[in-house]
């Protein structure tokens, strides 16, 4: 999506001057961001807090299981209502999720607030419902080398074997949160076409996943390509079913978030001090912080259900309501 | 003379893409040592290689106040000055436009601030006194045919006051325009701003001062600095100010970030498609340079993920 710029070399000075400036004309600033400043923004964002999942898979520590139980009960106490609470992959992949069991099973559960965790298949999916899940999320990539990469499938067979979790899920009424992974970017492809990206937030939304979270994996969106992306997947999926789940790799989360809000999402993926690096750039950033996205949302004057922040000693606390609560 | 200028202390970047002396704020900030000469003439040098139009050399303040920038004359002298880059200068009062423009300065920048306590507090002054001191400065260099810039600090909130109304933001940038600056940079010198701010700010702004002539110094000491920029970009603004490697810490909250780094910026204004006409590639160099000389790691998102390689 390229902007109609002009460069505008503006001789107002002496000669010797001559000042270069970026201009932009006004067909360019309205299509280059996409949207206006002034665009209506929800009013109330869900936040989806991914901290003890993954934010703690990719963190280099094995954090002990009574840790992880202290954190989410924590976020719990935060006003969050979504907390994605473990992932049920074989703890032969993915060590720091090897007690799922313990996890859900020790956290005190409360009223309001839902626990998902990731079933990658339907023995995952069997074992967390076993272990007290009453949500459970599913991925899908919008990459082909990036599916064959991680899960050794195409990106088809991936919704085929996903197809066994969705029927079985319908039958216990447990609902399914989908994710695409590398919708803006694949470490291995590069860029991803945005029709990719929309065709499998399609199929996962039409095979019953009721939300379906785009994530910006290696974190190499900017404004620019994720407007570009949530148009083509906003004519496929309504709106109101689509989540953002932006990487900060390059420092572009915030900025990603303020133009998906400008497009009508409402729903933001973050990890509790943006835990969870990056596992393609070894000292990288990677999740969004969600003290920053609440940041961000309370001076937008956007509800959030959470007053989430953490103090100079690390403990996440809740702050005062009414200090970030604009009206 | 009063006291130092608090503009020398923080803030002092402005790009357009204008890049800014990280070392700067490093040292009246945090470092007790002084960055070599030859140091800051290499990263000004590799600044200019970058494709930047802009790029803030050096302070004027008194040397006596603030040794660490005693080798500014030394540094405007022994820059090797790229044909379409600008070196500008802050210059807090007459003596400092006076020793700028005779080590060869061409342009040069003066800081109000939208907030009385800050400015008393900083520059021991009112708003009103310290615009007084400016307009002789302006005046100078109008006489020499020389640019200046104006930078208005607080614009997004103040460390002592708190909540800054937009009315007096733009109050303040439209006194700095009349009086003859060509540009106003808004700071949001403690990073509290947020795009809604941001643009209840701007909105006020741009009634009293054009917005082609707006500029935006944005901290990112919340991390809301790219959406804050974005915002700004949106409603027509198209001067950003950064700083290499996102270096400056933030003087009010120790351990926080800063500047907004120009790797990050750059990112996201070629992401979306923005000429800028600087190779984001050799901005990486400059700041792996200093950040090297200055024994830390870049604040830049993009240098972090480049250096981890993605």
């Amino acid at each position: 999506m390229a902007a109609a710029m002009r460069l505008v070399n503006k001789k107002i000075f002496t000669p010797g001057m001559g000042q270069h400036y970026l201009a932009f004309t006004t067909a360019a600033q309205v299509y280059s961001a996409g949207i206006k400043a002034s665009q209506a923004l929800p009013e109330t964002v869900k936040i989806v807090e991914v901290g003890p999942r993954d934010g703690l898979q990719n963190e280099k520590v094995v954090v002990p299981t009574e840790a992880k139980i202290n954190l989410i009960n924590m976020l719990s106490e935060s006003g969050l209502t979504v907390i994605e609470a473990t992932s049920f992959v074989s703890p032969k992949w993915v060590p720091q999720m090897g007690d799922q069991v313990e996890v859900m099973k020790g956290i005190k559960k409360k009223p309001g607030v839902s626990y998902p965790v990731l079933t990658p298949n339907l023995r995952g999916f069997q074992a967390a419902v076993k272990a007290g899940a009453s949500e459970v999320a599913i991925f899908g990539a919008a990459s082909e080398l990036f599916s064959k990469k991680n899960i050794n499938c195409s990106v088809e067979e991936s919704l085929q074997r996903f197809d066994e979790v969705m029927k079985a899920a319908k039958e216990a009424a447990v609902p399914v949160r989908g994710y695409v992974s590398c919708v803006v970017g694949c470490p291995y492809e590069g860029k991803v076409a945005p029709e990719k990206v929309a065709h499998v937030a399609k199929r996962l939304y039409s095979m019953g996943c009721y939300e379906i979270s785009l994530g910006d994996t290696i974190g190499v969106g900017t404004p620019g390509s994720m407007t570009e992306m949530l148009e083509a997947v906003s004519r496929e999926v309504p709106v109101s079913a689509l989540a953002v789940h932006c990487h900060d790799t390059y420092g572009q989360a915030l900025a990603n978030i303020l133009v998906a809000l400008q497009m009508g999402i409402s729903v933001v993926d973050s990890s509790v001090a943006g835990l969870g690096g990056c596992p393609y750039a070894q000292g990288a950033s990677g999740n969004v912080a969600t003290e920053d996205v609440v940041y961000m949302l309370h001076g937008l004057g956007i509800k959030t259900a959470t007053c989430i922040t953490t103090r100079r000693d690390g403990q996440v606390t809740k702050m005062s309501c009414r200090a970030q609560r604009r009206t | 003379m009063g006291s130092i200028p608090t503009t020398v202390k923080h803030c002092l970047s402005y790009e357009q893409l204008f890049e800014d002396y990280p070392w700067l704020r490093r040292w009246l900030q945090e470092e007790k040592e002084i960055v070599p000469t030859g140091v800051k003439i290499q990263l000004i040098d590799m600044l200019s290689a970058t494709g930047l139009s802009v790029v803030e050399a050096t302070s004027f303040v008194s040397s006596k106040w603030v040794p660490q920038m005693a080798d500014h004359t030394q540094v405007l002298q022994g820059i090797q000055r790229a044909p379409l880059t600008q070196y500008p200068v802050l210059t807090p009062n007459m003596q400092g436009f006076q020793d700028a423009v005779a080590a060869g300065a061409t342009e040069v920048a003066v800081f109000g601030s939208a907030s009385e306590t800050f400015s008393r507090q900083n520059i021991n002054c009112s708003i009103d006194e310290s615009m007084l001191r400016f307009q002789e400065v302006i005046n100078a260099a109008k006489e020499r045919q020389i640019p200046v810039r104006g930078y208005v600090s607080c614009a997004l909130g103040c460390p002592h006051e708190g909540r800054i109304e937009p009315s007096k933001v733009a109050e303040v940038a439209k006194r700095l325009y009349e009086m003859g600056c060509y540009e106003i940079s808004l700071g949001d010198t403690i990073g509290v701003g947020t795009p809604g701010s941001m643009f209840k700010m701007l909105q006020m702004v741009k009634k009293d001062v054009p917005i082609d002539a707006l500029a935006v110094h944005c901290h990112d000491t919340y991390g809301q600095a790219l959406p804050n920029i974005l915002t700004a970009l949106q409603m027509g603004v198209s001067v950003v100010d950064s700083a290499v490697a996102g270096l400056g810490g933030c003087p009010y909250a120790p351990g926080s970030t800063g500047n907004v780094s120009t790797e990050d910026v750059l990112y996201m204004l070629h992401g979306m498609g923005i000429q800028t006409n600087v190779d984001l590639n050799k901005v990486i160099e400059a700041g792996d340079f200093i950040c090297n000389a200055l024994g830390r790691r870049t604040n830049s998102k993009v240098g972090q993920a480049k250096s981890g390689t993605l």
